[in-house]
């Protein structure tokens, strides 16, 4: 158990940061924290795609400065696409809350539920 | 002529930047810049359909890096079609827009993006591209959802951001471990390497996370809980486009990713998987339809016909037979052929007589003759009366249930028909059977007196409404032929 924490921590700090997204996401009420889950919820992701490109011992893949093994460089590259990905749905996110907040003065789930319910 | 591939999605690509610069010009400049990106479009998947039924599967590598390395675009009997049903259903809704609205020159960039995403969706071999045109058309769906501008479009768009995001975010730790296991993401090498690793724990564990994602995409029961929402609040003419082609460009990934990548052999060897899919396909057909019969709001009920539909869908993924599968495609289109038809029907009768919910659609036949006819075409289809497309799919897929000696779910297709019957007869019982109340005849003449006038519908509106019944019709008629089309692709998963 030991073992697996100090081989392996990489893959348990990106398990932990799925799963304290998800529930940001699900548990809490205010939209702007939820927004903030499912960016820690996709950071997970990416960091476990990172650390799989590490090669123990390897050098970063640069023309020219690389001897020996080097680190894979694809899943980096597939991250960053991901990351860009990432960040404009952050924007359509907050751009969406502003409109809420605009027509029902909250950003607290349940008080837009009752308003909602009200109309 | 392997370039009109790529050009499919490049070209609404750029055509969705420039409704933002020609705004400066005119308002109506977007209209026109997405007429012309869909007739070119059309232009485009027609020479793509003609390659594929003349000379086969076409390839082609982006940027001159060849597969498996580069990004491999693929155009097949499967494609080739939804590519033309992409084409034609872009087109009906920017003519229908014209009058319908959103009236903004965002919307129609918002539209070519959706289009560009769909496209890519159903085009490419690769499986880390996919998920990056289904976050393309995850970002444009939930900016048209919100097109609606009321608080309560935005609530449904940010749901769906929500869930759609950790849908495709679940896909995206999926490939993940496929491309940790395998080390490529090309879908043919994928197939090929996963036979040589076998079906390890990190293999099924990847297989999960990708299919879970795209159900949530497809909005299968129970992850169907964003999409009555999204369908409901957003615009007609939004709803109509994104019913047709939003959960059919996912429900098509699921078939490439279950049959193209994990190949048949998969499903023998796992087949917990397939029984998951048959599971998860019949409980959707059911609780939607019935949620559906319960449904007042018209649209909401048409949002639940089509979680049942799209539990149809997968259920034939799940059985996997070349019939089952063929009624899995066959169904595909016809559904995003009726469902777009049914919700722009909606839309003209709103416009026209201001009908949403049930009880508004007492008499409404009297009223608005020919759009009623239209719906009640496209209903029917949607029960699967022959000879409208609706059979071919739903027929296929029962056949199929019965060769794979599944009686349960050939049952529960028959009653699926019954129950979409039942919810459509409603609707259709209303329109000419029963009179309108008193108070809604006043009210309907207080308002023509009121110097309002009575209808706010285009005849463009009508024709496409009209089209997309009698397409649904001659698809029907047609069926052998686009079964002729399917097939060949089909078979190479059976060999």
């Amino acid at each position: 158990m030991i073992d697996l924490l100090t081989t392996h921590y990489n893959y348990i700090a990106s398990i932990l940061l799925v799963g304290i997204g998800l529930y940001v996401v699900m548990g809490s009420p205010n939209l702007v924290r939820k927004v903030i889950g499912m960016n820690i919820f996709q950071v997970g992701i990416f960091l476990f795609f990172v650390t799989t490109g590490y090669v123990d011992g390897g050098v970063p893949p640069i023309v020219g400065h690389s001897e020996g093994p080097i680190v894979s460089p694809l899943p980096h590259v597939l991250i960053l696409t991901a990351i860009v990905v990432g960040v404009s749905l952050t924007a359509v996110a907050l751009a969406l809350i502003v409109r809420i907040y605009n027509g029902y003065g909250s950003l607290d789930e349940d008080v837009i539920k009752e308003v909602q319910v009200d109309d | 002529m392997t370039d009109a591939l790529v050009l499919l999605i490049v070209l609404p690509i750029v055509a969705a930047i420039l409704p933002v610069f020609l705004g400066i010009l005119s308002d109506r400049a977007g209209w026109y810049v997405a007429l012309a990106m869909s007739l070119a479009h059309l232009g485009l998947s027609t020479v793509v359909a003609n390659a594929v039924v003349t000379s086969g599967r076409l390839s082609y590598a982006v940027g001159g890096f060849q597969p498996p390395f580069g990004i491999e675009l693929v155009a097949d009997g499967i494609s080739a079609p939804l590519l033309v049903l992409i084409s034609l259903s872009t087109l009906g809704v920017v003519v229908y827009a014209r009058r319908a609205g959103p009236h903004s020159n965002a919307f129609y960039s918002e539209l070519a993006l959706l289009t560009a995403g769909i496209s890519g969706v159903v085009a490419t071999a690769d499986v880390f591209n996919l998920y990056v045109f289904l976050e393309i058309t995850g970002l444009a769906t939930y900016a048209l959802v919100a097109s609606g501008r009321s608080p309560r479009a935005a609530v449904a768009s940010l749901k769906y951001l929500f869930v759609g995001t950790i849908g495709a975010s679940l896909y995206l730790l999926g490939t993940g471990y496929l491309y940790i296991a395998t080390g490529t993401l090309n879908m043919a090498s994928l197939s090929e390497a996963l036979a040589g690793v076998g079906y390890t724990p990190a293999v099924l564990t990847g297989f999960g996370l990708m299919a879970t994602g795209l159900l949530v995409k497809v909005a299968v029961f129970p992850l169907h809980t964003w999409q009555p929402g999204a369908y409901a609040e957003s615009p007609d003419t939004v709803s109509a486009y994104i019913s047709a082609l939003v959960s059919t460009a996912a429900a098509y990934g699921l078939f490439r990713v279950t049959y193209t990548v994990f190949t048949r052999d998969f499903l023998e060897t796992v087949p917990i998987a397939a029984d998951a899919f048959v599971l998860l396909g019949s409980v959707s057909i059911v609780a939607g339809s019935v949620l559906a019969v319960m449904q007042s709001d018209l649209k909401r009920m048409l949002a639940y016909s089509s979680v049942s539909q799209f539990g149809l869908v997968v259920t034939a993924i799940g059985i996997g037979n070349e019939t089952a599968l063929i009624g899995a495609v066959v169904h595909l289109i016809g559904h995003a052929v009726m469902k777009g038809g049914l919700f722009l029907a909606l839309g003209v009768f709103a416009a026209s007589v201001g009908a949403r919910t049930m009880d508004e659609f007492k008499g409404l036949a009297a009223r608005e003759p020919v759009t009623s006819a239209a719906f009640a075409v496209l209903a029917f289809s949607m029960v699967g009366i022959p000879p409208a497309i609706g059979f071919i799919g739903k027929w296929n897929i029962v056949v199929g249930a019965v060769e794979a000696g599944s009686w349960s779910v050939a049952l529960v297709v028959v009653v699926s028909t019954l129950l979409t019957l039942a919810y459509f007869g409603r609707v259709i019982e209303r329109m000419y059977f029963t009179h309108p109340d008193e108070a809604d005849v006043a009210d309907a003449s207080v308002s023509a007196d009121g110097g309002q006038p009575a209808s706010d519908v285009s005849l463009g509106m009508r024709t496409v409404v009209v089209v997309a019944a009698v397409t649904a019709v001659l698809l029907g008629i047609a069926g052998s032929d686009l079964i002729s089309i399917i097939q060949p692709a089909l078979e190479v998963y059976f060999v």
